[in-house]
């Protein structure tokens, strides 16, 4: 596609698969404004997308019908608390398995690696007794704890101080800096890419757990957004308004991490390349958290 | 290295890697093993028969199980149309994106954004797309496509449209995801091998199916691997749009698992059924780790 009317067609195909893709989500934003009886009889008309009146009554309906601040403060602390711990956790096994000489190393990395081909559903069962046994049902820590630890962190962060070039660390040690000195003042500061990666990815899997809470909670003590949305999608009386209300605040904050921090989102994806291939440097993995033009 | 300082650095990694081992160790080596372990015993929870050892019984009735094996084949459907599908539109879009584009960053967000929605989200929302009647989005886009030959169904409650309704909210959600590792993919293919293919006298077909693709290879593998092993892991919409009916026309494994294990309380079966599922996931990412040992495109 060369010269200009190339370049036109091309924005103009791009322009209106984005408009029908985004749709959906335009027609969330706007029946969440919408008179509640008006969002079903007007939706597929284009009134769903362009309303006679817009009022903030269905948010006001979602605070009277549901403790919707609860369900936000839950998932607030659940998804960054398990950043904050996987974090604290994931970052030191990674540079102790790729920095640190130590006779076990090889072992607990292929310990490591074996348990990434686990997926959570192939755990949820038996956890589910675990954490009942352990009286942690309907907790906060049933649904931080088990999640802190994560293998694919730990590769990703194994592979990003296995990149790292070693010339600071080195002149940290010169300068009599221990191996735990040398990892938190010199590695851990330069880790930033490695950490946003995994902290937005943790983050978006937290944010977005359905299953593992649906199993762990049962009332709305500890109950977090995505169970509460289902919950509240079959609450009568059924009042679409509403329910749009609830899923717009919902995603907010997801959306507005992804307008700030895009650049860590894209990689995060894009991250998950290297998950079940041994070798590193392959084909699927960009440039060390320099995506192009973000 | 002296050796105080060599016991040091030992002592250091274990300090930094012990959390996160033990972590793993607690809640994803010992459940799995528990599941494995469960699977070969009777164990249903509130049931008055004595714990004993069944050998492979559990595993026989799972596949015995017609609603089991239903859910499977769902499964397997529902890979089948996803997997293909999801690829070639993201294929599209990653070309669509690649290249010289004002504007790119934007495009590219645009397709992304469904990808960090929760799926609870999505679920939901498409319900509301999937409304019954002349007045709800999606009959209504069909009538106009049809020229209003179409008649309006209630999908989710029809056995014949319930599970393509699902897959069409997947592909929604995902498509984005591909797209991006497939343009990471298409950004990492280097130019001269287009411009000796030019200068072959190769047009754009042959540039796309002799650069462009072997170029790809090991993204598309990826992504068709991955995309593969999310449709077996197929829970939150369906729990939520269906919950696995009309008469198990969207049961799935992962939803299976769930009442077997959550509603009916039988633990075994759930184990079973969990252990089943693990070695489906496995034979798919084995089979990836050797797709993708081909690589070396291009030197």
């Amino acid at each position: 596609m060369r010269g200009r009317m190339g370049a036109l067609a091309r924005h103009a195909l791009l322009l209106a698969l984005a408009a029908l893709y985004l749709y959906p989500v335009a027609l969330m934003v706007v029946g969440s404004l919408k008179p509640d009886a008006l969002v079903l009889p007007e939706l597929a008309t284009w009134r769903g997308l362009f309303p006679r009146e817009v009022s903030l009554q269905n948010y006001r309906d979602v605070f009277e019908r549901v403790d919707f601040l609860r369900f936000l403060g839950n998932s607030a602390w659940i998804a960054g608390a398990t950043v904050v711990l996987g974090l604290a956790v994931n970052a030191p096994a990674g540079y102790a398995l790729a920095r640190l000489r130590w006779r076990a190393r090889r072992r607990v990395l292929a310990f490591a690696l074996a348990l990434l081909v686990i997926p959570f559903e192939a755990v949820a069962v038996p956890l589910f007794f675990q954490v009942s046994w352990l009286g942690w049902r309907d907790t906060y820590t049933a649904q931080i704890v088990p999640f802190a630890a994560n293998a694919f962190s730990i590769y990703l962060l194994y592979s990003f101080f296995l990149d790292l070039p070693r010339s600071l660390e080195e002149a940290a040690r010169v300068d009599g800096a221990g191996p735990l000195r040398t990892f938190l003042l010199v590695a851990l500061p330069n880790a930033r890419p490695a950490l946003a990666t995994c902290a937005v990815l943790t983050f978006l899997t937290q944010w977005g757990s359905f299953l593992w809470p649906l199993m762990v909670t049962s009332g709305e003590r500890v109950r977090p957004l995505p169970v509460a949305l289902a919950a509240f999608h079959t609450l009568p009386p059924l009042a679409w308004g509403d329910i749009l209300a609830f899923a717009v605040m919902m995603v907010a904050p997801v959306v507005a991490l992804f307008v700030l921090f895009q650049r860590w989102f894209v990689v995060g994806a894009a991250y998950t390349g290297p998950r079940s291939g041994q070798s590193r440097g392959a084909a699927q993995r960009p440039q060390e958290g320099r995506p192009d033009d973000v | 290295m002296p050796a105080t300082a060599e016991r040091t650095e030992a002592r250091a990694a274990w300090l930094l890697s012990a959390p996160a081992l033990l972590g793993l160790a607690l809640f994803l080596a010992l459940p799995f093993a528990l599941a494995v372990a469960l699977s070969f015993t009777n164990l249903q929870l509130g049931s008055p028969l004595p714990l004993e050892l069944v050998g492979l019984e559990q595993y026989a009735r799972v596949l015995a199980d017609a609603r089991f094996r239903q859910a499977l084949g769902n499964n397997l459907v529902f890979a089948a149309v996803v997997v293909p599908v999801q690829t070639a539109c993201a294929l599209g879009l990653a070309l669509l994106l690649h290249g010289r584009l004002r504007g790119r960053a934007l495009y590219r967000a645009a397709f992304f954004l469904p990808v960090v929605f929760p799926l609870a989200l999505v679920a939901v929302l498409w319900v509301l797309l999937y409304a019954p009647g002349p007045g709800g989005p999606v009959n209504r886009a069909l009538a106009l496509l049809t020229l209003g030959h179409w008649t309006p169904r209630d999908f989710l409650h029809d056995p014949a449209w319930a599970l393509p309704a699902i897959m069409v909210t997947s592909i929604w959600q995902g498509v984005g995801f591909q797209m991006v590792i497939l343009l990471a993919g298409l950004q990492g293919i280097p130019r001269h091998l287009y411009e000796a293919a030019a200068l072959d006298g190769a047009g754009r077909w042959a540039r796309f199916r002799h650069v462009t693709l072997p170029g790809l290879r090991n993204p598309l593998v990826f992504t068709a691997l991955v995309t593969t092993i999310l449709a077996f892991r197929l829970f939150d919409q369906v729990r939520i749009m269906t919950r696995g009916g009309p008469a198990g026309a969207t049961a799935t494994v992962v939803h299976e698992i769930f009442e077997a294990a959550y509603v009916r309380a039988q633990a075994a079966r759930a184990s079973a059924m969990t252990v089943v599922f693990f070695l489906i996931v496995l034979a798919v990412t084995l089979l990836q780790r050797r797709l993708a040992a081909h690589r070396r495109w291009a030197g």
